[in-house]
């Protein structure tokens, strides 16, 4: 409310002008092609207001995207100012503001929505369904995760970002140390985006509960669909305890409360608790799902049935299970007594047994198959052994004995980017190749993705590798510099040179979109990998109500027998039910991030007026009786010929 | 809805309640289980907050110098009740008497705002004798645990006065059935919720605790 206006903008930063400038050019320039093209309209009624899942994927990804670009930026600038030692590239707040905005956005805002977009996009199809169950929600939810990020993302330059870790641990993330609106930004984004999640979370679980076609019984659901419906158990159990943490440091530093302070009886360790009951599940949130994507990418490729389904299946169940019993392996060394850690030092390592489980079924999938070397296969291949490093490392951090030697170093941060990098984003590139044909209708470069993977992947063990040794030799997490006498120049040169191996191996991805939409070659039939699961059973791109006939389902691998038995359907269509599109669910999340706005500024009033905006679009839809509308059997008709 | 696969048409028989007859209704219902666990998930993550922030009063006053028992009991009474009335005008609605089920909507509603009365009127009272959020650990555990359920409550009310609206405006139908009865599996379970803040919270802090 006091807050001046020269202290609204972020200032005295080369770095921060530069960004100012990039956002209102870019902002110009997508107005201007917005209008020149004409494209104002189509982009209100096709996309703003969709309700269709496959859309909502692709714009899920999309966002996903940008954020990979924007916290990848904050990678590269870290690993610049880490090269030699005494550095003056950042200074040490700005260093502690970009470690921050990167892990939040890395896990947030990339990892979760990329697989929430491929999850968008693909289980609806895969279990033969025509939408999710609640499509208006799903747009809800994307919105909802939009917003809150852009609110994160805006802290760059107003009002300043947080600094206190991406685990926010306080007293250094409460008032007194952060007073600044940096942590609102931080505490309100989330907030935002996790309203969206927990929907999410109960949408899918509900659509693969029910909407599963005719004859897919549990046993022959493919092994995304699997690792989707555990994961939105996880979400909804997992969600509701980030939403209650998040509140109360909200309460907190807003408006005095003690949860978390230093004085009056407030309980800093809660925080931690209460961070890491969410913090651990949410890593299997953005684990079980790349899981999902390399089963089906490998058995595709390996042109066999996935070995040891069933144990692939209970194994993600008791992953699942063990998740919520671990998180204080994070704080080992904060007092915690020898029999809490040893507990909690057990249960970590058991979670190695499920996971190794899946590598050994991985490996004899592969065993005998006819083995196609696409690029999807080559992610999903790299994924084993660097994921087996991260595995392993883990399980050395699992000694709670140990940790005390190696936990806040760059043993923990190699650790970490090995599990989550080449576990989860590699996932999203190779799901990203897989699936794209099915998304537009022609493939990515093959050419071009197979040399993006070599520097991407090379890069990636160039630039994390050393870094066990740097937390060996004691390089402690989160410093912004170090001395020469330190000794860690060498690794760290060398740790920066593999960044920017990753940084072209991404420019080669964003360049192969770009040429494959131009250049590729179409085709419409659908089925471009001979791939073994339902969604590859529809034209592409795949019609808005996905099937026209709903499929029924004979086995594992549906889509595989249906092509050997090569019996004729009848062709008889009936009207097809499908919801409408809505503007509601983006104006609702804009008035959400009014609101949010309002409140890390502590500016009551356009706090109120968001919340008012918020409550009138939910009345608005409580009185909305639109039930969508019928295709008709002409209009189908004349759809499926047109792929003739 | 059509788009979705029914098994059967089990659904369609004569017995069936409106609300579950059409698949959109079947969906719905079962989504707001499961939203209903997540609102456990957050409950419990509350209460275990509370709980572990009891004996942290700082300089504040101590619970069982401000809790009185008769007006937690008068609390509990509305709401307990308004639980009961809110079943009657589901059997009102399965009866297909839409004035029953408005009437006693009504009624569950009046009890809200009384339950919510007293609750408001508890809070103020709190704070002039020198108990707000800003006290202490404790009293900030159980303004935001108790103030939760409060604000449940309040969306409540506002939900089914929504609801009554609709009701008049369209009667009985599939869509109204299946709001209805919806937003009763809330009330429900705020009632639920209820009884365990009375266990937790006023029982614990008057009684046991003290004693
Ligand atoms: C593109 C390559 C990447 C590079 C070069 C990189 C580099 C770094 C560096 C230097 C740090 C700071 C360590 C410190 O000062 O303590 C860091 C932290 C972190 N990174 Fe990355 N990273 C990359 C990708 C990712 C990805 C893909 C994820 C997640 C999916 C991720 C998640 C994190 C997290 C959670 C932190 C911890 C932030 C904190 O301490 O609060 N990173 N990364
Ligand atoms: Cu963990």
């Amino acid at each position: 409310m006091n807050l001046e206006w020269d202290e609204f903008f972020v200032t005295g930063e080369p770095l921060i002008y530069a960004a100012d400038v990039s956002i209102v050019l870019t902002t110009i320039a997508i107005i201007f092609v917005l209008t020149y093209f004409k494209k104002w309209k189509w982009l209100w009624r096709e996309w703003l207001t969709t309700v269709d899942h496959k859309k909502i994927g692709i714009m899920y990804i999309f966002a996903a995207l940008l954020m990979l670009f924007r916290a990848g930026v904050d990678a590269l600038l870290m690993r610049a100012q880490l090269t030699v030692p005494n550095s003056k590239i950042l200074e040490g707040q700005h260093y502690n503001e970009i470690f921050t905005t990167h892990g939040t956005i890395m896990i947030i805002f990339m990892a979760m929505p990329f697989l929430i977009g491929l999850i968008n996009f693909v289980v609806p199809l895969q279990i033969g369904a025509r939408d999710v169950a609640y499509p208006f929600l799903n747009a809800v939810s994307f919105w909802t995760f939009f917003m809150g990020a852009m609110l994160f993302n805006i802290s760059f330059i107003i009002g300043g970002s947080p600094s206190a870790g991406w685990t926010s641990y306080v007293p250094l993330a409460g008032d007194e140390l952060s007073p600044d609106p940096g942590q609102n930004f931080y505490l309100i984004g989330l907030q935002i985006a996790g309203i969206g999640t927990l929907l999410t979370g109960i949408n899918f679980l509900v659509t693969i509960l029910k909407m599963r076609a005719p004859g897919m019984t549990w046993m022959r659901m493919p092994m995304f669909t699997w690792s989707t419906l555990i994961t939105m158990i996880l979400i909804i159990f997992a969600f509701p305890v980030l939403t209650v943490a998040l509140a109360l440091m909200t309460f907190d530093r807003l408006f005095g409360s003690h949860f978390f302070t230093l004085a009056d009886g407030g309980l800093p360790m809660l925080w931690a608790n209460l961070f890491w009951i969410w913090g651990h599940p949410e890593v299997y949130i953005v684990i079980l799902p790349a899981f999902g994507i390399f089963s089906e990418i490998i058995s595709t490729f390996a042109r066999k049935t996935l070995f040891g389904y069933k144990a692939m299946v209970w194994s993600i169940v008791a992953i699942a299970g063990l998740s919520f019993v671990v998180w204080v392996h994070h704080f080992f060394t904060m007092g915690a007594n020898a029999a809490v850690n040893s507990f909690f030092s057990i249960t970590t390592m058991m979670i190695a047994i499920p996971t190794g489980v899946k590598i050994f079924n991985w490996l004899f999938t592969l065993y005998k198959g006819r083995i196609k070397m696409t690029t999807a296969m080559l992610w999903s291949l790299a994924f084993i052994p660097n994921f087996t490093i991260g595995g392993v490392t883990g399980v050395m951090l699992a000694m709670a004995a140990a940790d005390y030697q190696y936990h806040n170093t760059y043993f923990l941060v190699a650790h970490f980017h090995y599990v989550l990098i080449s576990g989860t984003v590699f996932a999203c590139f190779a799901g990203l190749f897989f699936w794209y044909p099915k998304m537009f209708g022609y493939k990515l470069n093959e050419r071009l993705g197979k040399w993006g993977f070599w520097f991407f992947m090379i890069g990636f063990n160039v630039t994390f590798f050393p870094m066990y040794f740097l937390g060996l030799a004691g390089m402690p997490r989160r410093i912004y510099t170090y001395e020469w006498a330190d000794g860690w120049f060498n690794l760290n040169v060398v740790a920066s040179i593999g960044g920017v191996g990753m940084a072209i191996g991404f420019v080669l991805l964003v360049y192969n979109i770009y040429w494959s939409f131009r250049h590729a070659e179409r085709e419409n039939e659908g089925d471009p990998w001979d791939g073994r699961t339902l969604e590859w059973s529809t034209p592409t791109p795949v019609p808005f109500y996905n099937f026209a006939i709903t499929p029924t389902v004979k086995g594992l691998d549906a889509y595989i027998i249906m092509k050997k038995d090569r019996e004729q359907q009848e062709k008889t269509y009936k009207p097809i039910h499908m919801p409408s599109y809505s503007g509601l669910p983006i104006i609702m999340s804009a008035a959400f991030f009014i609101s949010g706005f309002g409140l890390v500024f502590k500016w009551w009033w356009i706090a109120i007026i968001g919340l008012i905006g918020v409550l009138v679009t939910l009345v608005l839809r409580s009185f909305d009786y639109d039930e969508g509308y019928y295709v008709q059997v002409e209009e189908i008709e004349r759809i499926e010929n047109a792929y003739k | 809805m059509e788009y979705v696969q029914s098994e059967a048409n089990k659904h369609d028989a004569p017995d069936t309640p409106l609300e579950y007859q059409s698949e959109t209704g079947r969906l719905n219902i079962l989504g707001f289980w499961i939203f209903l666990g997540a609102e456990i998930a957050l409950f419990a993550t509350l209460f275990a907050t509370y709980l572990v922030l009891i004996g942290r009063y700082a300089d504040g006053p101590v619970p069982w110098e401000l809790f009185e028992v008769k007006g937690v009991l008068i609390e509990t009474f509305l709401l307990l009740t308004s639980s009961f009335t809110c079943g009657l005008a589901i059997h009102e609605m399965r009866r297909h008497s839409l004035k029953g089920l408005v009437a006693w909507l009504g009624i569950t509603l009046v009890l809200g705002v009384a339950f919510l009365s007293f609750e408001i009127y508890e809070f103020i009272h709190y704070i002039h004798e020198g108990a707000s959020l800003t006290t202490s650990a404790y009293w900030s555990g159980f303004y935001v645990l108790v103030g939760t359920h409060g604000a449940h409550v309040t969306m409540g009310i506002a939900w089914i006065v929504l609801i009554i609206i609709q009701l008049f405006q369209r009667g009985l139908t599939k869509q109204t059935t299946r709001k209805v009865f919806v937003a009763s599996l809330y009330w429900h379970f705020l009632d639920v919720v209820w009884i365990f803040i009375f266990t937790a919270v006023y029982l614990y802090g008057m009684v046991i605790h003290h004693g």
